[in-house]
């Protein structure tokens, strides 16, 4: 027994040797809220044309966030890589990000799809749009997210819940736009027309939609892309709302270099090539969402779903609004 | 010597007393120490309330607070009652009974505990929700009027955090029972007792710190739960904790709203433990290998059928599922990468089992060495953490360790004159130590129930021949544990295994494991594509329990 509690203490003493972090200078250190089988592939490449060895952790965003922000001037990030624009707008608010003037950033990145401050840049981008049912719904009877309020999709209407923060950005971009007054009838239009419980994901919403259970809901593109992989002969389709008023909402993957990162140069040059076209390509088609540079084009199944005219709304309203839309929900009652 | 004899007979109920000791103080000071690492993210939870109040509170009292507060009282007592009829009554019929299937039931029916809530109630929504293969079949041979009762719903939240957490209550009463051994039971028999009475009035009682114990944990995990409560849209109060975080990105309000989680856990267990009153629950006697009730015709069937149908939902649809989705879509995941993945998440849970195993012994050892208030209400404190949800301790966790690297850094540039940036944070260390302060309740329930069972006069009798602290601990004292120890470690190995947010958040570069790679697939909706790790993670949990079991028949049969 003594001899394991011996061998035990060793292990511990030697471990406290994996603590000692060298810092190379062709490296870099990334903190990821957008997953590892959606960046790996980027770092990987990057890594083989540069030489520049890239560590990362992931996690959620908001743990990320309060790792930097407690950690100050001792992070080793440089490069913080987060998905929706509220957690972006949130991260540059806390000032954990630091503004880079690049032209070649400017010139990649659309101005609405950036911070104006340039302390974060979208990446990716994706639709939050309708998708319907094929054999109940003619895409004629479509029109507009606020439409989805009105008497005629009683318990028709299927949503995911509240707490998922992309329709948290699609409510604060309405409010940004029709204002608390008109946002809260259509929320609590939606509301009364749901047909079940809300769902705690996309995918559980469109499988409900072709089952039967209702007609109309709002989901992402590329959870739709991925089912829509899965099973050939899904019974629903997108349709591209508010073509004639604002345009479909968007939102972002993007990232931001830390306000104290240890490799700047090499963090700001990742970066731009994350912005051009070999990059871009990867970042869009290994998750199915649009690319942020627009010369570059979606993969061929994403294009096929058509083109529209996207909300060009700064994204980061989403982020300033957030709270409020998290509150008007609350109230109209949408779980 | 004498005095120190006297004052012992005065104070039975305290077990070894002793007090004035040469050595006692260190090793107060070691479990104090524990017992600050422990508590210290939980008083950094707390310390939320010194910051500024914003008005999240009013949104979340004026909208959703009332219906949360009423789900979580809601979950409580059902996932209360179903884990102790569940827990109790298997533990029961496998320790004392003989059914067909009893040796196999023995064992397996611990498998459900390598089996993450949120895994199994993913599974269960999916196969029973109204787009599921069950409702369709149904709705396919009896047209779309068919009626299937909601999944989505209290009931159906209930009843899958029941199967996922009865284990914790079938074994620590499992040990409590084999413990007790079948001479009292015969005590009852002899007084005229039915077998069913001697079960309620002499074995459940005997066995309460355990059964109390193993409740606590199911319940504490319930609380803490975020990822079934969101498959099931059941709002309960961690949705508030993390509505106030990520929707406010008020972190305050949301350690705030934690706190109070605590304040009422904390209640409820000092409030068990004035119920239990002065009760003593050790054990006098031998264990004996006596036969145990054998059940025949409708009993042994029935036995044989609520043991396995618990078996069926709880594990085997769970595994088969996982199976399937495996084999269709998720097997071109499987690369050498999952060696290093299968590999670390066994060698974490190993180590952190041992050290929280390690210093729940401790402390629990120490508060019997001398049981004064400031240790006891350390440990109660530092075994609060585990109702928390995973992240908000994990984010209390990260923030103790970055303040405990910003003093090393002020001595080692002011004595050494050197910059060290992080020693601690991002290390394999502050890992470990996470893992012991989210589950020093989970290792010291069992760990404080054993110790209970023990005989003050044994430990006496050890004093007074002479032997030292250590050597009580060490030489009458462990072995005498050694059930409750490997139950402690067992279920810090598995939790270890499963556990995610502290993970993913103080996890060195290149140190992922299973449960992180769940998270990476599951963060996007990717449920099909988790089966994989979450089948390689069930497998990995085999390995500690059958440990277990072959650990615990060696000793009692």
């Amino acid at each position: 027994m003594k001899v394991w509690v011996t061998s035990f203490f060793a292990l511990l003493v030697w471990l406290t040797s994996f603590s000692v972090t060298a810092h190379a200078a062709d490296e870099l250190v990334v903190y990821s809220a957008r997953n590892e089988q959606l960046v790996r592939e980027l770092f990987d490449t990057y890594s083989k044309d540069t030489g520049t060895r890239i560590r990362f952790i992931t996690d959620k965003a908001g743990p990320l966030m309060q790792r930097l922000k407690a950690e100050g001037a001792n992070t080793p990030a440089d490069l913080l890589i987060t998905v929706d624009a509220g957690n972006l707008w949130r991260a540059a608010e806390e000032g954990v990000l630091q503004p880079v003037d690049s032209a070649v950033l400017s010139k990649n990145i659309p101005a609405h799809l950036r911070d104006p401050g340039n302390r974060w840049f979208g990446l990716s981008v994706r639709a939050r749009t309708i998708v319907y049912s094929t054999t109940r719904v003619k895409p004629e009877e479509l029109s507009t997210y606020e439409d989805l309020a009105s008497a005629r999709w009683k318990n028709r209407l299927c949503l995911r819940t509240s707490k998922k923060v992309y329709n948290q950005s699609l409510v604060a971009t309405m409010m940004a736009r029709l204002g608390e007054k008109k946002t809260d009838e259509v929320v609590r239009g939606w509301v009364a027309n749901l047909a079940t419980d809300v769902f705690s994901n996309d995918t559980s919403l469109m499988k409900a939609i072709e089952a039967g259970q209702c007609d109309v809901g709002i989901v992402n593109t590329y959870y739709y892309g991925r089912l829509k992989n899965k099973q050939p002969d899904l019974a629903a389709a997108l349709f591209w709302p508010n073509q004639k008023t604002s345009g479909v909402h968007v939102n972002v993957s993007g990232a931001g270099v830390t306000r104290y990162a240890k490799h700047r140069d090499s963090a700001v040059k990742f970066l731009e090539w994350l912005s051009t076209p070999p990059a871009q390509k990867i970042l869009a088609e290994s998750n199915m969402e649009y690319p942020a540079n627009p010369q570059v084009k979606p993969h061929p199944m994403v294009a096929a779903w058509g083109s529209f005219k996207q909300d060009t709304l700064n994204v980061s309203n989403a982020g300033k609004l957030q709270s409020s839309a998290v509150m008007l929900m609350d109230r109209a009652g949408y779980r | 010597m004498n005095t120190s004899v006297s004052q012992r007979n005065t104070r039975p109920e305290l077990g070894i007393s002793g007090s004035l000791d040469v050595g006692v103080w260190q090793w107060r000071l070691a479990s104090l120490a524990i017992a600050a690492i422990v508590a210290a993210p939980i008083l950094i939870v707390f310390a939320a309330w010194l910051g500024p109040s914003s008005e999240t509170w009013p949104h979340l009292a004026s909208t959703v607070l009332p219906g949360l507060l009423r789900n979580t009282f809601v979950l409580i007592v059902g996932v209360g009652s179903g884990v102790f009829i569940l827990g109790v009554g298997l533990a029961w019929l496998t320790t004392m009974c003989e059914f067909p299937g009893r040796r196999f039931f023995e064992w397996a029916l611990m498998l459900p505990l390598a089996i993450p809530a949120y895994v199994l109630a993913f599974v269960m929504v999916g196969l029973l929700d109204y787009s599921g293969p069950v409702q369709g079949g149904l709705r396919e041979m009896f047209g779309s009027s068919a009626w299937f009762p909601s999944v989505r719903s209290e009931g159906g939240v209930v009843i899958v955090m029941t199967l996922a957490f009865y284990p914790y209550v079938y074994m620590l009463a499992r040990t409590a029972f084999i413990g007790q051994g079948r001479n009292v039971l015969d005590t009852g028999r002899v007084l005229g007792l039915s077998p069913w009475a001697s079960f309620l009035r002499i074995s459940l009682p005997m066995a309460r710190p355990a059964i109390a114990a193993g409740i606590a944990l199911a319940l504490m995990e319930t609380l803490a739960d975020f990822g079934a409560v969101s498959i099931f849209n059941y709002d309960t109060f961690t949705i508030a904790i993390y509505k106030a975080w990520f929707g406010f990105f008020d972190l305050a309000a949301a350690a705030q709203l934690a706190s109070l989680l605590l304040l009422f856990v904390a209640v409820a267990l000092v409030v068990e433990k004035q119920m239990r009153g002065r009760a003593r629950y050790d054990v006098t006697g031998k264990l004996t290998n006596e036969p145990r009730f054998h059940l025949s015709g409708w009993r042994a069937a029935g036995a044989s059928l609520a043991a396995g149908t618990v078996m069926m939902l709880a594990f085997v649809v769970p595994v088969a599922r996982l199976a399937l989705w495996a084999w269709e879509s998720a097997l071109s995941d499987l690369d050498s990468r999952y060696f290093r993945f299968f590999f670390n998440t066994l060698f974490l849970g190993a180590v952190a089992a041992g050290l929280t195993a390690f210093a729940a012994v401790l402390l629990a050892y120490t508060y019997r060495l001398r049981p004064e208030r400031l240790t006891r209400a350390a440990i109660r404190f530092a075994t609060l953490g585990y109702a928390l949800p995973g992240s908000v301790l994990a984010v209390g966790i990260m923030l103790s360790f970055v303040w405990l690297d910003q003093q090393i850094n002020s001595v080692a540039m002011s004595v050494f004159n050197v910059k060290l940036a992080q020693v601690l944070t991002g290390s394999l260390v502050a890992l470990l130590l996470a893992y012991v302060v989210r589950f020093m309740a989970v290792a010291y329930g069992p760990v404080d129930s054993a110790f209970e069972r023990i005989k003050p006069s044994l430990l006496q009798a050890a004093r007074s021949l002479g032997a030292s602290n250590w050597q009580i601990l060490w030489r009458v004292s462990i072995p005498m544990l050694r059930a409750g120890m490997f139950s402690a470690a067992l279920l810090v190995f598995v939790e270890v295994m499963k556990e995610m947010p502290a993970t993913l958040l103080l996890r060195p570069f290149g140190w992922d494991t299973l449960a992180t790679r769940i998270f990476e697939m599951t963060a996007e909706g990717e449920w099909e594509r988790a089966a994989l790790p979450a089948l390689t993670l069930v497998l990995a949990g085999l390995i500690p329990v059958v440990m277990l079991v072959r650990r615990a028949n060696k000793r009692w049969t």
